[in-house]
């Protein structure tokens, strides 16, 4: 009985430490400026919408990966899982948690906007490294 | 002795164990969070003391039990200086330094006599237990004080990147390792359950590593995007 009391208080605060966690790497990419390049591609001006996150996700699986951006993705990718699980059983009980489900998604997408636009800012670095050689 | 899956995450966990600290060296912050590379430090020493006790007298050998709990102990300890470094950290414009470290030392006390008063029944390994109920009790007090700190961090909006992503990353490390042993308790059948707690082990070193790599002291992100709900 206390096992099991202990495993569904430290799984709570595990989530909320999660959740917190995503949000600290969305938010320490959320001053990033998006290069005309990564606008171009995506078909973003301004900032993602939730729906985004899919499709850039295909595109960031294009470019070469960057090995520190690998651990921050995948915890955002999880991150998106749990919301779309979410908004598709508890939101559709719940209305009044769409409108933030949404803006949670759409501070995925942008995360992955931002990923992408230094993959491709990698990308040419290392084009331009073989054209000197 | 050990199958491979355990000796392979023992390897990994030390690697990263030991990428923290080279990376906090490369960024010219080893001494800056002093306490975080410190307990690293001796988790590489220990790992290496208990592989090493561990093939020379088996692993039901009574020097390889005081060897685990002595240095499991010795880690809690570590690990809960880290943690109260991180408190000195958030707090540190305020000034509440002295008073931090008195309450840290009287708080490490009183889990100390809590858990001897448990123990001191049993006459039959009383230091082993003791040791164990310990490092046991620490995990608790280190879960609910880092949980504090969150709501500090939140309070005082601190701005910090490299902080923030410490203080959540040992929230989350210890919330898994809690969850890992209660659920070690409930279905111990299951020897998957097994790895999880040493899965969670690496956790800590990788997110802290990449934090140290990624981030510069300088960073900073908007308090505001932290909290789940605006206000």
């Amino acid at each position: 009985m206390m096992a099991a009391l202990i495993f569904v208080v430290s799984l709570a605060t595990l989530l909320m430490f999660f959740v917190s966690y995503c949000r600290s790497l969305m938010a320490s990419s959320s001053r990033h400026p998006l290069s005309k390049e990564v606008r171009d591609v995506t078909g973003i001006s301004a900032s993602a919408s939730g729906q985004d996150f899919v499709r850039v996700m295909q595109l960031l699986r294009l470019c070469p990966e960057r090995r520190e951006d690998r651990a921050g993705l995948r915890a955002v990718e999880v991150y998106y899982g749990i919301l779309d699980l979410l908004e598709k059983t508890v939101a559709r009980v719940l209305p009044s948690l769409h409108f933030w489900m949404e803006q949670e998604r759409a501070g995925c997408a942008n995360f992955a906007v931002v990923l992408l636009d230094r993959r491709i800012a990698f990308s040419r670095e290392i084009l331009a490294q073989q054209d000197e050689f | 002795m050990p199958g491979s899956v355990a000796t392979f995450i023992w390897y990994l966990g030390t690697a990263l164990e030991l990428a923290f600290v080279v990376c906090s060296i490369a960024r010219k912050s080893f001494f800056r969070y002093f306490f975080l590379n410190l307990y690293f430090l001796l988790a590489i020493g220990s790992g290496i003391g208990r592989h090493f006790t561990l093939g020379r007298f088996g692993l039901n050998s009574d020097e390889y039990r005081y060897a685990y709990f002595y240095t499991d102990a010795l880690l809690t300890l570590a690990l809960y200086m880290a943690l109260v470094s991180l408190y000195s950290h958030v707090f540190g414009e305020l000034r509440f330094g002295k008073y931090l470290r008195l309450t840290a030392v009287l708080l490490l006390l009183g889990t100390a006599l809590f858990s001897y008063a448990v123990v001191q029944q049993s006459t039959d390994r009383l230091s082993t237990n003791f040791a164990y109920e310990l490092s046991q009790n620490l995990y608790f007090v280190g879960l609910v004080l880092t949980y504090v700190l969150w709501g500090a961090v939140l309070k005082l909006r601190e701005t910090r990147t490299r902080l923030v992503q410490f203080v959540l990353s040992l929230g989350l490390y210890f919330s898994a390792y809690a969850a890992a042993y209660a659920l070690l308790n409930l279905a111990n059948r299951y020897s998957v359950v097994l790895f999880i707690g040493p899965v969670m082990g690496c956790f800590l070193p990788l997110s802290w590593t990449l934090t140290i790599w990624r981030h510069s002291e300088e960073d900073r992100l908007v308090p505001g995007q932290l909290v789940a709900v605006p206000r």
